[in-house]
């Protein structure tokens, strides 16, 4: 909402400067965006007169011009019809901003003849659109006045950011009275006297439906449609309107001056009365901003006998609207529902003043007011006769009505105010109050978000100002410091650190990623954004890896090859609220380290992916020695070289490898490159222990033993199967099995290969003696062998 | 020749073959052909059995002496040949120690600022004993606008820019929550219906989370981090809010206190509504938070709409409090420098590397938000 200072005194009585006036604006609620002096822009322009004129040597149409300044006299170069000797106008001085393009004026030849500085057209001055001549001013404006104060141009134009409640501060009126209710000044009475009817008959005027419950139309007779006047024209260009002709300009006017939007029809081109109604299947209508609308029933409209003149509260229609040539003309002022307003301007994809005032609630009692003022100005600027005003429906309703307790302000805010003074902010806004142990409030027709109590604390603490409120320190809330956190939000923050303990560097990707990369990874069917901000942001992620990948592959584009990143997110299951997984994930390629003097890097393997993944869980309590390393269950996993860890086989609380070469291929990456998914949810909560003291702890006087096995197996059988073996094969004396040597090759049978197992006893009450350790390692021997279906190599 | 003298001469030349000796196993043999059964000394000490009583009172003691000072020198000997060949030894033992080590992982890898941000969130306000409420992305639209007091063809659902799902079976269109307000809703229902002691009001709560818009330029990303921050009890008021907040961004940004600035504002969800104006000042492109007389809009709160806890299943006549929000990558942007928001979700590793936080710099409020002054430059 755009508005100039002079516009506002037109409302508002008041000695407060324009500083004191915009910092008041926001601290009320109406947010000053920008404030723009125009005499800003007219800096280093001034009043000058041309003394004499010669012709141009070489250009017909050119002069020279000597001008007199403030500075003394220049010549110049002049291509105006207009310009001769006595006439006063604008000079721009060298270094100037020409306001229309913003260039800095030169000194220039034109012609083969020096210019110096340039008289002026409102044009270039961007104040009108006369580009034929140079401005000519009064010759009361001595040489040397600046441009800004002989063109009027000293009115501060004010930006303000209307909230979607504030319908009535659409309208200047609005802003003046809550400046006034703040204590800047007084609101001037609202006069509107239209001149005298002529009693001769309007067209008719009829409305049916929901949507329009009021309708006013007026005929203007005899009119002289023309320019409106300059006063007019430049509070409107001020505000970024185009002034068009005097009968579109008042309605415009009327539009900011009130938040009352009107319209005017050429009453000759209409037929027949005017109706607002629900428009018919099949209708069709040109607007104003030439397109052509195809209407549904669920559109309010206004028509004659002949079809659509306009979409109601939204645009007129072309055919219908006022010209130069417009001698009689209709003018209507109407209320409709903002809801339906609203639908039918978003289906219809059109944004106008009109619209953007009705949606939000324009004063269904403003519907004859601003009739009659509408009526005043046109007859005012150009003349004719008034008729008799047709109104259809009805314009008054009950006023809104509700009972406050003023306790209320100082339960929500904190504020202890005098009772008094509360009910003046309210009256001064237009509230009326009774008075009572609860008040009853009567609520402004201009005001349709007022709806309850709060919304009364709200005016009183913003008018008596925010800045008021004393902070008051928030209680405790327990009386003992306990975790804010949940077990598995806990669990959360554990595994991102453990992550980043591993050299991994944590990501955010986007939630939403392309359809074939979301097919690679098995999305659900309904998961796809109706209205995606780009082709390739178009579904919800199943897996966080596709976004990883793709980032890897960004660096591996900028140079950078060894990549370890992570993310935890969530992976979208349905299109259900609620079926989304916390998921965390991690892509390395390339080398395990950058490369060291101490010998060539590792590659990334699936290894590497799996001590990730169980660095995870450990951090959340999770023991490796509980896991299960299972086959693979997702495609995009290398189906030899990756696994699922679970303790529960129904239940996989990880997956981790080398990701498979296809998908490597869908994203442009080479290998190696792997990746590990841990699923946070699936470490179940445990039962909580009673306190906090560890199981008492045992310590052995006795050494331990380490016996080593090599066992010759068939290729294909798993490590663990012989890890799990041995462990099992005295669990009171072995406390540990680890696996020390794997090879194939030299020396055993084609298929076959060799796994080393180092294995610790623990003796618990004496020394095992050698016949004690060698009936252990047969029991290890003939466990492992029976398992592994392997012998012992001798 | 006497024995005297005799013994004289033979220490001499034992000592010369000591000295003499340029390793330990050469002075291993002096010391047999000396000390050995066989050994000169040991034959002159064999020779104290053949005299007189006086002889070998006289004798005797010369030549045990003789035999201890023989002992010392090749003792003093050998410790200063070890010595020497140590030290030998050692000179050829060097490593060039300025060779680079191994970084360690744990100082490599790095928590994403949001992260971090969110984990400053947390430790701040369960101070202020606020619990961490989490809700669904994918949201339906009565929790996004209807619960929240926007109705369908509110003027505010047009701000929202929604990323709108396709209608399914039921017809209903989903649709991503454009803002954490939702979990205010769900998370209040949830507390209402829980079977718990307690349950219900009081609620104390922040939802930090991934929000969505459908737009996208210099200053906007389609996916951005929002924090909630909800207070719903019998007396809880706006004097309240305003001293969490500023409680809340003097923690946050780390200096002793900032002033802020509530501005009247709308939100359907709140009433009265305020936007959260910080104290700033600007200088060049900088800005410098906490000083100077500019202010700077850092989110929006205000008092819950009774509407809003009607739609929690709360009586909004007993019941009252405030709600904030706030953008998390705005916040990370104040108070860490990061000039575009764009980059946050670009996963550069030089970006990720610069602006990120080692695994160990956990916020806590007894060590402070931030390691920044841990070492001196």
């Amino acid at each position: 909402m755009k508005f100039t200072l002079s516009w506002l005194h037109e409302h508002l009585d008041t000695t407060a400067t324009l500083d004191a006036i915009v910092e008041k604006l926001t601290l009320i609620g109406l947010e000053v965006e920008a404030v723009e002096d125009p005499a800003a822009r007219l800096a280093g322009f001034e009043v000058a007169e041309i003394i004499a004129t010669e012709p141009h040597p070489d250009a017909d149409k050119l002069q020279i011009c000597t001008v007199q300044s403030a500075a003394g006299t220049q010549k110049l170069v002049c291509g105006a019809p207009n310009a001769r000797p006595g006439l006063r106008g604008i000079l721009a001085q060298q270094g100037a901003v020409i306001p229309a393009n913003g260039m800095v004026l030169a000194k220039a030849k034109i012609r083969g003849v020096e210019s110096n500085g340039m008289m002026c057209s409102g044009a270039e001055l961007d104040l009108s659109d006369d580009h034929d001549g140079i401005i000519e001013l009064d010759t009361t404006f001595d040489i040397g006045t600046p441009a800004a104060v002989a063109l009027g141009q000293t009115d501060p134009m004010i930006e303000i950011a209307i909230t979607p409640n504030r319908p009535d501060c659409l309208g200047v009126r609005g802003i003046a009275r809550d400046l006034a209710a703040a204590g800047l000044g007084t609101l001037k009475d609202d006069i509107v006297s239209p001149p005298a009817s002529n009693a001769q008959p309007s067209p008719a005027i009829s409305v049916s439906g929901d949507v329009c419950p009021v309708f006013a139309g007026v005929l203007i007779s005899g009119v002289k449609n023309q320019p409106s006047p300059d006063w007019m024209q430049q509070r409107l260009r001020a505000i970024g309107l185009k002034p068009i002709n005097a009968l579109v300009d008042i309605t415009n006017y009327i539009s900011y001056d009130r938040g009352r939007p009107l319209h005017v029809y050429d009453a000759d081109k209409l037929t027949g009365g005017v109706q607002a109604r629900q428009a018919k299947a099949g209708e069709s209508f040109v607007a104003l901003d030439e397109k052509t609308y195809e209407l549904t029933t669920d559109d309010c409209v206004i028509a004659d006998e002949a079809g659509v003149l306009g979409l109601a509260g939204i645009m007129g229609g072309l055919a219908s609207g006022s010209s130069l040539d417009t001698v009689n003309v209709l003018v209507e002022s109407a209320w409709f529902e903002p809801i339906a307003i609203a639908m039918s301007g978003r289906h219809h994809y059109i944004e106008s003043d009109a619209r953007y005032r009705f949606e939000r609630g324009v004063d269904r009692q403003s519907v004859t007011t601003g009739l009659n003022l509408a009526a005043q100005m046109i007859v005012d600027i150009c003349g004719g006769q008034l008729h008799e005003t047709n109104l259809a429906g009805q314009e008054q309703v009950a006023p809104m009505t509700l009972d406050f307790a003023p306790a209320k302000v100082n339960a929500l805010t904190g504020l202890t105010l005098d009772e008094k003074h509360m009910q003046q902010i309210l009256t001064d806004l237009g509230f009326a109050v009774e008075n009572g142990k609860t008040w009853k409030i009567t609520v402004p027709s201009w005001r349709p978000d007022i709806e309850g109590q709060a919304d009364i604390v709200e005016e009183i603490t913003r008018i008596h100002g925010l800045e008021n409120v004393p902070a008051q320190a928030l209680p405790m809330r327990h009386d003992v410091t306990r975790p804010t956190l949940t077990l598995e939000q806990r669990r959360v923050h554990i595994m991102r650190r453990a992550l980043a303990g591993r050299g991994l560097i944590e990501a955010v990707t986007w939630s939403f990623i392309s359809q074939a990369d979301a097919d690679l990874f098995g999305v659900a069917d309904g998961l796809e954004l109706a209205n995606p901000i780009s082709a390739d942001l178009s579904h919800m992620r199943p897996s966080l890896l596709p976004g990883l990948l793709a980032a890897a592959m960004r660096n591996v584009d900028r140079g950078f090859g060894d990549v370890a990143l992570f993310e935890i997110g969530q992976e979208f299951l349905a299109p259900t609220p609620g079926a989304q997984r916390l998921a965390a994930s991690g892509v390395r390629r390339g080398h395990q380290a950058p490369r060291r003097w101490q010998g060539a890097p590792q590659p990334v393997d699936g290894f590497a992916a799996r001590a990730d993944a169980e660095a995870a869980l450990a951090a959340c309590g999770v023991e490796a020695s509980s896991l299960q390393v299972l086959p693979p269950q997702s495609s995009w996993y290398h189906p030899g070289r990756s696994g699922v860890l679970a303790r529960n086989p129904k239940q996989p609380m990880a997956a981790f490898g080398e990701i498979h070469p296809a998908v490597l291929k869908h994203f442009g990456l080479s290998g190696p490159v792997v990746a590990f998914e841990v699923w946070p949810q699936t470490v179940a909560s445990g039962k909580a222990s009673k306190g906090h003291a560890r199981p008492p702890l045992n310590l052995s006087n006795l050494q331990p033993v380490r016996r080593d096995f090599a066992f010759e197996v068939a290729s294909d059988v798993a490590a663990d199967i012989l890890v799990r073996a041995a462990r099992g094969a005295d669990k009171k004396l072995i406390s540990d099995v680890r696996v020390f040597d794997v090879f194939q090759g030299a020396g055993l049978a084609e298929g076959s290969k060799s796994i080393a197992l180092e294995v610790t006893l623990q003796p618990i009450e004496a020394t095992l003696t050698d016949v004690e350790i060698d009936a252990v390692a047969s029991k290890i021997t003939a466990a492992v062998q029976k398992a592994s279906g392997g012998k012992l190599r001798g | 020749m006497t024995a005297q003298d005799n013994s004289t001469e033979l220490e001499s030349s034992i000592v010369q073959a000591i000295d003499a000796a340029a390793n330990v196993a050469a002075l291993e043999d002096v010391r047999v052909a000396a000390l050995g059964k066989k050994g000169s000394i040991s034959a002159l000490l064999k020779t104290l059995g053949g005299m007189s009583n006086e002889e070998r009172q006289e004798k005797g003691p010369v030549f045990n002496q003789l035999r201890d000072r023989i002992t010392q020198a090749i003792a003093d000997r050998k410790q200063a040949l070890e010595a020497e060949a140590l030290s030998a030894q050692l000179s050829n033992e060097t490593q060039d120690m300025t060779l680079p080590v191994e970084a360690d992982p744990l100082l490599s890898g790095r928590v994403h600022p949001v992260s971090q941000v969110m984990d400053e969130l947390s430790a701040i306000f369960a101070d202020m004993g606020f619990d961490v409420a989490e809700g669904p992305d994918i949201e339906s639209d009565y929790y996004n606008f209807t619960a929240l007091n926007i109705p369908e063809a509110h003027p505010a659902r047009q701000m929202h820019d929604t990323f709108y799902f396709h209608p399914n079976e039921e017809g209903e269109r989903l649709l991503l929550r454009t803002h954490t307000s939702p979990v205010q809703v769900r998370t209040m229902q949830a507390g209402n219906q829980s079977a718990e002691e307690g349950a219900g009001p009081p609620f104390r709560f922040i939802a930090p989370g991934r929000t969505y818009r459908c737009d996208s330029d210099q200053t906007h990303t389609p996916m951005f981090h929002q924090v909630e921050g909800l207070v719903v009890d019998e007396s809880t008021h706006m004097g309240h809010l305003k001293w969490t907040l500023q409680a809340f961004l003097a923690a946050f940004f780390e200096i002793d206190n900032i002033a802020i600035r509530l501005r009247p504002s709308y939100f359907p969800f709140t009433e009265p509504s305020m936007e959260i104006d910080m104290q700033c000042r600007r200088d060049g492109n900088q800005l410098i938070v906490g000083e100077g007389d500019d202010w700077m809009e850092i989110g929006g709160s205000g008092m819950v709409h009774p509407a809003v806890l009607q739609h929690a299943g709360i009586d909004s006549e007993k019941y009252q409090g405030f709600a904030f929000g706030m953008g998390i990558d705005r916040l990370a942007m104040l108070k860490y420098g990061m000039p575009d928001l764009r980059a946050f979700f670009d996963a550069d590793l030089r970006w990720l590397k610069h602006y990120g936080f080692v695994p160990l710099d956990v916020p806590s409020l007894s060590g402070g938000l931030s390691n920044k002054t841990l070492a001196g430059k």
